[in-house]
């Protein structure tokens, strides 16, 4: 094993922390409509998205090192850089898994990375136009190609299968939905697992520990793979019952036709060179097939929610990412600081997200208590979205008062904010 | 700044085409097969949709297929 130094060290297990909430935030990519529309019981369909995304991340060797070339100038990136990164991603996909959300982990990650290299090379590090063409363009672009492509692929089912029998209906959209999901767990395994790998060599390069343009080793994708399964076996249930049940109502026609849509776009924008998100291309194609029905909806309501959330997801991840590079200046001291912040926080979303579990149990119940979701957004995205400075200082403070009141003062704080949200929700 | 228009019409075009055709193929799959147990229930048989059927479910097994390459290669 080669050299690793502490930091080194530190950024190699927040990249496999970043991986497993890539796992649990994205299962519902794959597994959303299958579980909503019955098709696998929930953890069935965990387990079987969690075993494809592990043979996923070792099928392909093609290093998708791209996450990073091209949108940040290489020559700026420090082991720093890289940690300031996955601390923006990982808060933001722990926060828009808190309040149920899908988002990309792609862009939580690039927007990490714009940030951090913006705060430490300044902002001719980042090359604005590369920026538009693969991120803002395939975020428009995803949802809209998945949508049409799923809206009219639910009408021409419904259409010709308008006869076929009950008991062949059930049987067989309900195999369609599993080998369409398995093909969206498996390309999400090759494609998000390398991106960890290109992360975690591109830290091991970028510390001296590897040669520059050398292969991941071999402990770097197995840990990547199983870190990613394990997220994903987790179970981001909350982001579940929203692309599966919140954004409309599917039956399993539409699922089918939905995760259908999903596979083909994903598969010919990895394959004809204009990369799409994932997430942006299921949640496009749950929403189309959901318009494809007669008297289908969708609630617009909550899939506004979503755009804001893709929105945002770049700049707060940047902003979170500049804070903790600004912080890390200090040195050694300001690494520890990130760090212990970094824990605290997702300490402290996880006990927020105790306080109304979702599990494979009542994934697809519909939640009465959807008020209070509005309410939620809002605390947890002034809390991302302070600037630096701030975030600098939340980070200083968090750190020092995890271990007392302030924690638990965390948790009420976000209450208040609650029972005034109906109110405007109405 | 260039945008690959070109690139991005190309994978509307295909996502769509494809996603329609694989979900035609399988719906009318699913139609012969219903045709097929129906006419087995009442004694008869109904051969040509079941190979119809056949047919449809091979053509989608070879699209997954492909979709598996892909991602392989």
């Amino acid at each position: 094993m080669e050299h690793i130094t502490l930091l080194l060290g530190i950024v190699i297990i927040t990249a496999l922390v970043f991986d497993f909430t890539n796992g649990f935030h994205d299962t519902a990519n794959a597994m959303a409509t299958t579980i909503s529309t019955g098709a696998l019981k929930p953890k069935t369909a965990v387990a079987m998205s969690a075993v494809l995304n592990l043979v996923g991340a070792f099928m392909s060797v093609e290093v998708a090192k791209t996450i990073s070339k091209g949108l940040v100038n290489e020559e700026g990136i420090q082991p720093e850089v890289i940690f300031a990164a996955l601390v923006g991603a990982i808060l933001w996909n722990l926060v828009t898994w808190l309040v149920g959300l899908p988002s990309s982990s792609s862009h939580a990650l690039m927007g990490g990375l714009v940030g951090a290299a913006v705060a430490s090379a300044g902002l001719g590090a980042v090359n604005g136009g590369t920026l538009v063409t693969k991120v803002l363009l395939p975020a428009v672009a995803a949802p809209i190609v998945a949508g049409a492509a799923a809206m009219l692929a639910a009408k021409v089912t419904y259409k010709l299968g308008g006869n076929v029998g009950r008991k062949t209906s059930a049987k067989g959209y309900k195999a369609g939905q599993i080998a369409s999901a398995g093909l969206v767990s498996l390309a999400h395994g090759t494609n998000d697992a390398q991106k960890t790998m290109g992360i975690i060599t591109l830290a091991l390069v970028a510390g001296g520990a590897l040669a520059p343009g050398s292969n991941p080793p071999v402990w770097v994708i197995v840990s990547a793979g199983m870190a990613i399964a394990m997220g994903t076996y987790l179970g981001g249930w909350r982001i579940i019952r929203t692309m599966g049940s919140g954004l409309t109502d599917l039956q399993p026609q539409q699922g089918f036709a939905a995760q259908t849509s999903a596979a083909s776009v994903i598969l010919a924008s990895s394959t004809l060179g204009f990369s799409l998100s994932t997430t942006h291309a299921c949640s496009g194609a749950v929403m189309g097939a959901g318009l494809g029905r007669k008297g289908g909806v969708v609630r617009w309501s909550t899939a506004s929610r979503m755009f804001i959330a893709w929105g945002l997801t770049l700049p707060a991840a940047a902003v979170v990412a500049s804070g903790a590079e600004l912080v890390m200046r200090t040195g050694d001291v300001g690494v520890a600081a990130v760090a212990l912040f970094l824990a605290a926080s997702c300490v402290a979303i996880w006990l927020i997200s105790r306080r109304q579990v979702v599990d494979h149990s009542n994934v697809n119940e519909v939640q009465p208590a959807a008020a209070e979701e509005p309410g939620v957004v809002t605390t947890a995205m002034a809390a991302v979205t302070v600037p630096p400075t701030l975030a600098a200082e939340a980070a200083a403070g968090t750190t020092a008062a995890v271990t007392d009141e302030a924690l638990k003062a965390t948790i009420p704080a976000a209450t208040p904010a609650a029972p005034a949200a109906p109110a405007a929700a109405v | 700044m260039k945008i690959d228009w070109a690139a991005l019409g190309s994978v509307f075009g295909v996502s769509l085409s494809a996603t329609v055709a694989l979900v035609a193929l399988f719906t009318l799959g699913l139609v012969g097969l219903s045709k097929h147990e129906a006419a087995t229930e009442q004694g008869g048989t109904a051969t040509l949709a079941r190979s119809g059927a056949y047919a449809c479910f091979a053509l989608v097994a070879g699209a997954v297929a492909y979709g598996i390459y892909l991602i392989v290669s």
